[in-house]
């Protein structure tokens, strides 16, 4: 209709179209800020300003009845000198890297093999992802069962194999690797099954021309399939950190913090200032500082993540 | 298949060294799988059969000496187990349309509407992906507990769920990335047609991002039915607790067989949704990027 006016009268039309797109670009932002306005509104209560009022929770003392009081840095001083408080880091960075060492070149090993395999290769990839899709609680007391001391099946299997039995959770010593076990065998599914769709796009000429080259097949797995796949092990080792230092629900339901606090983690410290000690500037200034190590990886794997996009 | 070359070439693999090798390793995986992927599953589905006495034999037997569901039954009776299950089921399902209705809306908001400083909404969304959902724990539970300028509490009510659970970012860069691919000369005939944005929204783009949409309701529903820190926090009436939380709570008050047949009842949907969406799951892990 405008065009048709346009050839009739163009001088009077031109006087009118500017408006009519200015009301039009109203119209159309009006239009998408109606659509966006049910993700603003969601992710204004809970996601931004949360993460605003995590900063403001760290300086302030609550106490739920009054008004928060602004404490400056003291949140920080009553967390630091908790004789607790090293530990938790230490446990954290523990498990964090028992985990790694369990649970990253795993699961790469194990894609490696599936590639190769072929026959029983739905089977295959069926089970090693049955575990990730129970609910983590439910896998989680399984393996209480199972670290039983008693009757529980791990030791009845070290009994049948003519082993000595452990006491797992409630020794100091095995606590936090029995914690690894159990979130390794519940979480390496998911990184199997993206290794393995990785090594497919791997293209056959590199291991024909390396093979004629004469690379032998630990050769061909360091100089073809490792660089070959460089990125999604790293993006996978920071995305692995960044959950893995998070961990809350194994110490949470397996050991209470215990034996001694030998699996207290940092995650789960933040939760017993809150919720037992009813100190939410010391939950606060935990998460603040558990924050600010991650979003370093978080960077790291924003960078690595855009790089393996291009 | 498709029979690319893998590390190992074929003419290695014709030999006779080359095919015993690939038999044994073959065997042993498929007996290491089953054993460490598979069997604590079948432990646990016999266990529950398993009167306790009969859990506390050492050594213990492989099979349960009785075809016996009691434990299962007694699960369902002791711990409630068809309350807790209604529960997770109205705060997954819930979830679900929420999700459906803010997410799909503000990505095609951002990618097809494109308003004004849509680039920063949408840059603040994925902004908050850096944040792992841990360390916002406690602020986000004190703002479900008195939710600013309204004053409301939501703790208890499925509302702390179903809201949270729409501020997605990593849904809705999935779905934008998905709605970007779109052609739009689709959308322009629609709309010299005469179409409504939210008409073109509902049959032109919703129909072709069955995909999509598909995976984004699985992962949603999965996502809340595994969830466990974030319920414990804001639902802890007893009579609202989703069911992998009522069980942790509940476990030391029942006998081991009845604990171990909840945990089977309360693994039972996730493991038939695998069954049923095995195909979409998996791609939707490996095709629809990275998630922490």
């Amino acid at each position: 209709m405008t065009t048709a006016r346009t050839l009739v009268r163009p001088a009077a039309a031109r006087s009118r179209r500017r408006p009519s797109r200015t009301r039009r670009t109203v119209k159309r932002n009006l239009t998408a800020y109606g659509f966006l306005c049910g993700a603003l509104i969601c992710f204004a209560f809970f996601s931004w300003y949360p993460i605003v009022r995590e900063v403001l929770l760290s300086f302030q003392k609550t106490n739920f009845v009054g008004e928060a009081r602004w404490v400056g840095f003291d949140n920080f001083r009553t967390v630091l000198a908790d004789p607790g408080f090293t530990d938790a880091w230490v446990n954290t960075a523990e498990f964090t890297l028992l985990a790694l060492v369990v649970g990253y070149v795993i699961p790469f090993a194990i894609a490696i093999v599936l590639n190769e395999l072929k026959h029983a290769r739905a089977y295959l990839r069926f089970v090693v992802y049955l575990p990730v899709m129970l609910p983590p609680a439910v896998a989680v007391l399984l393996f209480k069962w199972f670290y039983d001391p008693g009757p529980g099946l791990f030791n009845q299997l070290l009994h049948a194999a003519h082993l000595p039995g452990l006491s797992w959770l409630d020794s100091t010593s095995t606590a936090l690797i029995s914690l690894v076990i159990v979130s390794t065998w519940m979480n390496l599914g998911s990184g199997t099954l993206i290794y393995l769709a990785a090594l497919q796009s791997i293209p056959g000429e590199l291991y024909e021309a390396a093979e004629l080259d004469g690379a032998g097949l630990f050769r061909r797995i360091r100089h073809i399939t490792i660089p070959q796949t460089r990125l999604i092990l790293l993006v996978m080792l920071l995305l692995q950190i960044i959950a893995t230092m998070q961990v809350f629900i194994e110490p949470y339901l397996l050991t209470g913090g215990g034996p001694e606090g030998s699996t207290v983690t940092v995650a789960y410290l933040m939760y017993q200032y809150a919720f037992n000690f009813t100190n939410f500037g010391g939950g606060g200034a935990l998460g603040l500082m558990l924050m600010l190590v991650l979003m370093v990886f978080s960077a790291i794997y924003l960078r690595v993540s855009r790089e393996e996009a291009r | 298949m498709n029979e690319t070359r893998t590390l190992v070439s074929p003419h290695t693999l014709g030999t006779r060294r080359g095919k015993a090798i690939y038999w044994t390793t073959l065997v042993t995986i498929v007996v290491v799988f089953t054993f460490v992927f598979v069997f604590p599953l079948y432990w646990m589905v016999t266990g529950a059969m398993k009167s306790p006495d009969e859990l506390a034999d050492v050594p213990p037997g492989v099979f349960p000496h009785h075809f016996d569901l009691s434990g299962y039954r007694e699960a369902w009776r002791q711990l409630d187990l068809g309350l807790y299950l209604r529960n997770t089921l109205v705060y997954a399902f819930g979830a679900w349309l929420f999700t459906m209705g803010v997410d799909v809306t503000a990505a095609y908001a951002l990618s097809k509407l494109r308003p004004m400083f849509g680039r920063a909404v949408l840059g603040l969304m994925l902004a908050t992906l850096m944040i792992p959902p841990m360390v916002i724990l406690l602020p986000a539970y004190l703002t479900v507990k008195d939710l600013p300028l309204l004053h409301v509490n939501l703790l208890n009510t499925p509302w702390a769920i179903w809201l949270p659970a729409a501020a997605n970012a990593f849904n809705i860069f999935l779905l934008k990335r998905f709605f970007d691919s779109i052609p739009t000369e689709l959308l322009q005939a629609a709309e010299v047609d005469g179409a409504s944005p939210a008409r073109i929204l509902w049959s032109v783009v919703l129909p072709v991002s069955r995909p999509i949409l598909g995976v984004v309701s699985i992962f949603t529903i999965v996502n809340v039915w595994r969830d466990f820190v974030w319920p414990l926090l804001v639902l802890p009436d007893s009579q609202r607790k989703t069911i992998s939380v009522a069980i942790s709570s509940l476990a030391v008050q029942v006998p081991q067989n009845v604990l171990i047949g909840s945990l089977v009842i309360a693994s039972v949907p996730t493991i038939v949704v695998f069954f049923v969406f095995q195909r979409h799951i998996m791609a939707g892990l490996t095709a629809g990027g990275l998630k922490g």
